[in-house]
């Protein structure tokens, strides 16, 4: 340092110091109408119509503020098109600065997101905690790799007709969960809902759940394998497949299915939704886009239903939430841009307002979020959508196929593997034979 | 004088060089290839290079940055749904074939009879299914498919029919995405024997006639073997789109139930896109490479012969 330091002539001092001078003099003040760069971001285009609308305007206000020029695209999940365009920007690493993910997404391109603790911290700081299971699909090793999206977050609870499940299951779901208080569902257990089941069967108007490989059907049997503590794969990626909770679970379904409609192994996420507003049965399980829907195309059927919490089991109430994220490539151009953007739009007001846009469909991942008036508000009937972001922390909120690595975890849920082994078992294979297939794709899922 | 010595020598060496530039940009080889080359460009960027990459992939491991060799091929000669799909394809792909040939013959038979006049009119309504994307197509089937919903269904109770499972039933579901690719692909046969029937010699009919030959005696002394060549073309064809096929297994049944309605192109797509696992994506894919290479020679070879023989 000091050799170098000794080669500086006075001559060649002087010289630079006055090309630096003479440049900095010279060139413009600018400070343009996009003087902090450009950002371009794919958001999950959402179901609920104007939805998209509340993210554009907060995105558009924030860009006039901070002078950068934004391009949103809106991308449809519908065919696989957002899963595709990241896949290939992904490859590429080239596209869009900020991208929505699913729920799984964020661990399977960690290693091409910008990490995001720094975002995070003050937003829990600000907005409460967030469970369990956000945390196990937005951090890899403790660190952040994506930030919880409120748009397009949901929990898949029982949405039930109040009318019908009175009349043939002799259950008041709003009693259970009154509007406006505590759960008061002591009863409300697996046995119960499996009672229930058969009363509806009966009545003529079945439940309406799904043993397909959409995530609709893997959602819900994800949380009832949680209720009997069944783990395919444990966290630490032991097969555990051949346990006896997990033989109580596909049991338990096994005596579900046959109060079910016969085709339910080809239903997709569409199939429920279309039962229920078509008044053929009693229960589904939903986010409450199927409320919204009959609100504007069946509304006498709307007028009946409620939205509640799950049926307990062996080892607690469990849900099946699915939250969506936001992520940075970390080869984004304008990486304090996007996480500028990505702040603003969690910050509560803005959180409300998306909230409010989605007619409650959108869920805040954090504890401080879940008691906004929409939720109260909303109707008809008055409420019914009061205990769906659990309030009350009434049931944990979990994701099928934890605790499982992530990497075999995401298999499992892609795949549908729980939904295909109840069906196999109910279909008549032998319990053993069922669990020996599950052993053999669960060793195909751990290759790395 | 060096420099005219330059110039001397350099003349005669640059007029010779323009002129069998001149002569090679007048062959007409050379033309035909300028020509061809935008195509080729394309076929190398959309065919090649995507099929060359697909390989390299097939050899990586499932984070794609360690070479394995052929260990994917390994891994999936010992999974349950992979033997299912290698069956469901055959199955899927033959069956179809062998129908769409039985019924665009027997149709195409039925359109050649039909006056020229309104010949046009069938022509074209008969192509329909054809030429609307199998993918829109499909979404109709699968409302008239539709678990709960089927129209097939509310018929059939008319008559006092149980409803079918049509998507939920492993073999029900089979059937409806053979039966739709039946459909979907039916006309393009009809169309090829039609058109190998019109080029039938009218004289060969009026001869067997006079020999006293009936009608099947006529279809197997005279229009078959007239017609091998296109049928066995027309055959190879199908039988390679119908393997490769893609949009109507997913739009109709995804795959399911139990995967048991899987071809190769859509359980690529369940492995390779939706479970993040590129590099088996790309070796299943790869599978229908050899399959369809021994199909091609099979019936490539017979056709040769024939043209030999003749």
């Amino acid at each position: 340092m000091s050799k170098r330091a000794s080669k500086l002539s006075r001559r060649r001092f002087i010289a630079n110091t006055a090309l630096a001078s003479t440049a900095l003099i010279a060139a413009p003040y600018v400070r343009g109408a996009n003087a902090a760069g450009k950002l371009s971001i794919g958001f999950w285009d959402h179901w609920v119509p104007g939805a998209n609308n509340v993210t554009k305007t907060l995105v558009e206000e924030w860009a006039a503020k901070e002078k950068v020029d934004v391009q949103i695209d809106f991308i449809t999940s519908q065919a696989n098109k957002l899963r595709l365009t990241i896949a290939a920007e992904a490859v590429a690493r080239s596209g869009h600065d900020v991208l929505a993910l699913a729920s799984w997404w964020p661990n399977e391109y960690a290693d091409k997101l910008e990490p995001v603790d720094d975002v995070m911290a003050p937003l829990i700081k600000l907005n409460g905690a967030v469970n369990d299971t956000v945390k196990y699909l937005g951090q890899i090793n403790g660190k952040w790799v994506a930030v919880p999206a409120t748009f397009g977050s949901q929990i898949k609870g029982p949405c039930s007709r109040i009318d019908l499940m009175k009349q043939h299951a002799g259950i008041d779901v709003q009693a259970m969960y009154p509007a406006g208080a505590k759960p008061n569902a002591d009863n409300w257990t697996l046995e119960t809902f499996l009672k229930a089941a058969e009363g509806c069967h009966k009545g003529g108007v079945p439940f309406g759940i799904g043993v397909g490989i959409t995530s609709d059907s893997v959602d819900t049997i994800g949380a009832l394998f949680h209720a009997f503590g069944a783990q395919l794969v444990d966290a630490k990626g032991n097969i555990t497949a051949k346990s006896d909770p997990v033989r109580q679970s596909l049991d338990y379904y096994k005596q579900l299915m046959a109060f079910l409609p016969p085709d339910v192994p080809a239903w997709d996420d569409a199939s429920n939704n279309k039962w229920l507003i078509a008044g053929k049965g009693a229960l589904i399980m939903n986010p409450p886009s199927a409320w919204a829907v009959a609100k504007r195309d069946a509304p006498k059927v709307a007028e009946q239903l409620w939205t509640h919490g799950f049926p307990v089991g062996p080892k607690g109430r469990y849900a099946p939430y699915i939250p969506q994220f936001w992520g940075i490539w970390n080869f984004s151009k304008n990486k304090p841009a996007a996480k500028s953007l990505i702040a603003r739009l969690s910050q509560p007001d803005a959180i409300e307002k998306m909230v409010v846009a989605s007619n409650g469909y959108d869920l805040p991942a954090y504890a401080n979020m879940t008691e906004l008036k929409t939720w109260a508000e909303e109707g008809p009937p008055k409420g019914t959508l009061y205990h769906y972001p659990n309030p009350y922390n009434h049931m944990v909120l979990s994701i099928g196929g934890t605790p499982a690595p992530h990497a075999i975890a995401y298999q499992m849920y892609s795949q549908g593997l729980m939904t295909k082994l109840a069906v196999r078992h109910f279909q008549g294979e032998a319990m053993e034979k069922t669990l020996d297939y599950a052993v053999k794709e669960l060793e195909g899922y751990t290759r790395t | 004088m060096a420099d005219v010595t330059i110039t001397r020598t350099g003349l005669p060496a640059e007029a010779g060089q323009v002129s069998s530039l001149q002569r090679l940009m007048r062959r007409k080889s050379t033309i035909a290839f300028i020509m061809t080359l935008p195509l080729l460009l394309v076929i190398f960027t959309l065919v090649a290079y995507p099929a060359f990459y697909s390989l390299h992939l097939a050899t990586l491991n499932k984070s794609m940055v360690r070479f394995v060799g052929l260990g994917n091929f390994e891994f999936l000669f010992g999974r349950e749904t992979f033997w299912l799909v290698v069956y469901q394809s055959c199955l899927f792909a033959v069956t179809a074939v062998i129908f769409k040939a039985i019924i665009g013959f027997t149709v195409a038979h039925f359109v050649h009879n039909i006056p020229s006049k309104g010949q046009r009119k069938w022509r074209g309504m008969l192509l329909v299914p054809w030429v609307i994307p199998p993918a829109m197509s499909t979404l109709a089937w699968l409302w008239l498919f539709d678990p709960s919903y089927s129209a097939f269904n509310w018929l059939l109770a008319h008559v006092g029919v149980a409803p079918v499972s049509w998507t939920g039933n492993t073999h029900w579901a089979r059937f409806s995405v053979i039966l739709v690719n039946i459909w979907v692909g039916a006309p393009f046969f009809m169309i090829m024997y039609l058109a190998a029937l019109k080029s039938v010699p009218e004289q060969l009919y009026e001869a067997s006639e006079i020999d006293g030959a009936n009608w099947w005696q006529r279809i197997w002394y005279i229009t078959l073997p007239m017609m091998r060549n296109i049928i066995s073309i027309t055959a190879l064809f199908s039988l390679i789109v119908t393997f490769a096929n893609f949009d109507i297994v997913r739009v109709l049944t995804g795959g399911g139930p139990l995967d048991s309605t899987h071809l190769f192109a859509t359980w690529a797509f369940r492995v390779g896109i939706e479970s993040g696992d590129i590099p088996l994506g790309a070796c299943v894919s790869l599978f229908m490479v050899p399959i369809l290479a021994v199909a091609a020679t099979l019936i490539l070879r017979d056709i040769g012969k024939r043209g030999n023989e003749a």
